[in-house]
């Protein structure tokens, strides 16, 4: 039976590099075999969440959010545009950040739609994380001596959004590899702008968890933060602050491992995807041929 | 025409086969073979297999169709080629000079490949006479979806039906599958909704519906009264600004009919897409506000100039209004005398202040 994916995203009316990591992710699964078809849909671009699934022949389709938390997107409005028939989000059965997957009906198109949790939330993110630290500071080792942020958004509309970025903070924290690993965020407490206050490490890696680089992740975090002054000059990596050098990583989401955390999701809701994730992993951590 | 294609002809014959003015049937060991042009019956194996190298395209025709492909596919490349309304010699004849048809922007030309496959050619419709040579080379159908992203002067394309194509590439020889994956990167699920709205079974959503559906920031919508739901339509979805065909009115009771032409458009649009429900709240908020009173002091020749003005934008001719074209109203020196003349240091028009003296709310928004 064949099974498509579905990757949804919020895309923009305004910055055309919005979907590009949704693209990037999608080709690199497709190359994959995994799924019979892979789709993109966007909430601000076309395929939109209305019309996506028509688009696709497969009678079995795995959508996946590429979205960082649990909240209004994933809660409402995506299910309510891919007309997922009785969608509740009790289906989900989640504490916030724990949403595996949800099967249902799509009205429209009368496909079966295993409605996943969103990327941002899946344990494989921590990996996505440091792989982000290791490609910033060119070290597949590092950790020793340096600091990790996780920077996220701030509660806005919802809870969920905070929670995200200190369960994988916490998560790494266990892990031991980084000297210091903190949650910080951008609209409160702790923030952002701080950033050194909070470290005792000299080098602190900054890992924004968000999905795409836009007006947050490029022009609001570093200027915060104070690595540069203006950011259509750019800045230094590391740049240093107040005598903490920051390795400023940019956006999580365009990490090539995300596309791993995709699969991750889908399998998690019984896609049959083989071997492909063993083979998205060594494509986008380089260890293919080894 | 291949021994492959007889031989699943032959097979096919056994549960009989009937295609564009071909059939084929067998009973027994005997088959029948009949075209429009000829009727062979009572056929051993060999005389069939000669029966259908007399009527070759035919049969390749029957192959390429009888391939299974989810029905909006098929439909479409049949479309394409014109097969609902041409015979079999006709379309093929047609199909061995290249038969091209208009897909939005795009123009897509179908032509015989080995043995009855067809090949695509597809590339904007402005550059149906360049050569191939003359335009950037492409085969992987996925890169419509980045050529889709920026017009011909590089500016982002966030509706990826504006007529901004932009021109200069071509994807020489897609094959089917290809065609339509390409295709759909350029106008996501146009044929999707094409043959939905053939077969009486597209799910309009009308502007009240996807109005009060929306949520958030986008809630205020449903607001807006007809009379403004009609402007929206023909600021944002007549042919000149998206080649989707509007198939959503206000609503679908009496009187629900917007009067702004639908367009002409090959493809239908279903339901007000996202921009224009972005649009639309900001109208929302716009269209709060009551009109007042102003006083400003114009010659006839500066109000006919502010005129030229909003309707240079409103076409998006701005760009091709000539630098030293003083002629036109909306020529930039022109437009830079009047805010010389008639703006105050405040920018307000005539230095008529756009709140009461005692308001200081001039500037306040965004």
């Amino acid at each position: 039976m064949s099974q498509a994916l579905v990757i949804v995203a919020h895309g923009s009316h305004l910055n055309p590099g919005s979907s590009t990591p949704t693209y990037d992710h999608a080709d690199r699964i497709r190359a994959s075999g995994a799924f019979d078809e892979v789709r993109e849909a966007f909430w601000k671009e076309e395929p939109s969440f209305r019309e996506a699934l028509r688009t696709v022949a497969a009678d079995e389709v795995f959508v996946v959010p590429l979205f960082v938390s649990e909240g209004y997107f994933t809660e409402q409005v995506i299910p309510r545009e891919l007309r997922l028939d009785e969608w509740n989000v009790a289906a989900w059965d989640s504490d916030g950040t724990s949403a595996s997957h949800a099967t249902l009906e799509a009205e429209d198109v009368g496909k079966t739609v295993h409605y996943c949790g969103p990327v941002g939330t899946h344990d494989a993110m921590a990996d996505v994380l440091v792989q982000r630290a290791e490609s910033i500071t060119d070290d597949p080792d590092v950790g020793e001596g340096f600091g990790l942020a996780v920077v996220g958004h701030g509660t806005e509309r919802n809870e969920n959004s905070a929670k995200a970025i200190h369960y994988h903070a916490d998560r790494l924290r266990e892990r031991d590899r980084f000297e210091e690993v903190r949650a910080l965020f951008m609209d409160e407490d702790p923030e952002v702008d701080d950033v050194e206050e909070f470290f005792e490490s000299d080098d602190v890696i900054v890992v924004p968890l968000f999905i795409a680089d836009g007006f947050h992740t490029q022009e609001d975090i570093p200027e915060d933060m104070g690595i540069t002054d203006d950011y259509r000059t750019g800045y230094d990596v590391p740049a240093e602050v107040g005598g903490t050098r920051i390795w400023y990583a940019g956006a999580v989401g365009t990490e090539p491992l995300m596309a791993d955390v995709i699969l991750e999701r889908t399998a998690d809701a019984g896609a049959d995807v083989g071997e492909a994730i063993d083979r998205v992993r060594a494509d986008a951590t380089g260890a293919a041929g080894d | 025409m291949n021994t492959t294609q007889v031989a699943a002809l032959r097979e096919a014959a056994a549960e009989s086969v009937n295609c564009d003015g071909l059939r084929a049937a067998a009973d027994g060991d005997e088959y029948s073979l009949e075209t429009p042009e000829d009727r062979r019956e009572g056929l051993s194996e060999e005389a069939f297999r000669e029966a259908a190298a007399a009527h070759a395209d035919y049969v390749t025709n029957w192959y390429v169709w009888s391939r299974d492909r989810p029905e909006d596919r098929r439909a479409f490349l049949r479309w394409v080629e014109g097969a609902g309304d041409r015979s079999v010699p006709k379309r093929y004849a047609a199909l061995r000079e290249g038969t091209a048809r208009t897909w939005g922007e795009l123009r897509i030309t179908a032509s015989l490949g080995a043995d009855g496959e067809r090949r695509y050619d597809l590339r904007h419709a402005a550059d149906a006479e360049r050569e191939v040579v003359d335009l950037s080379v492409h085969d992987d159908p996925l890169a419509a979806r980045r050529l889709s992203k920026h017009d011909d002067d590089g500016r982002y394309r966030p509706l990826s039906t504006a007529p901004t194509l932009q021109t200069g590439w071509v994807f020489p020889g897609l094959s089917a599958n290809e065609l339509v994956r390409a295709v759909d990167g350029f106008y996501p699920a146009t044929v999707a909704n094409w043959y939905r709205e053939r077969t009486g079974d597209l799910d309009v959503s009308d502007w009240r519906g996807t109005a009060e559906r929306q949520t958030g920031i986008y809630d205020i919508v449903d607001e807006l009264s007809s009379e403004q739901v009609e402007w929206i339509a023909e600021s944002c979805c007549v042919d000149s600004q998206c080649l989707k065909r509007r198939q959503w009115d206000e609503h679908g009771g009496e009187g629900g009919e917007l009067d702004v032409p639908r367009g002409d458009g090959e493809f239908p649009c279903r339901e007000p897409c996202s921009l224009v429900i972005a649009a639309a709240r900001k109208w929302t908020t716009l269209e709060r506000e009551e009109s007042r009173e102003y006083t400003f002091e114009l010659t006839p020749s500066e109000k006919e100039q502010v005129e030229a003005i909003v309707d240079a934008v409103a076409e998006g001719r701005t760009d091709e209004i000539r630098e030293a074209d003083v002629y036109e109203g909306a020529n930039r020196y022109r437009a830079r005398f009047l805010r010389a003349k008639r703006f105050d240091e405040a920018g307000n028009l005539s230095g008529a202040p756009t709140d009461d003296e005692d308001g200081d709310e001039d500037e306040s928004e965004e």
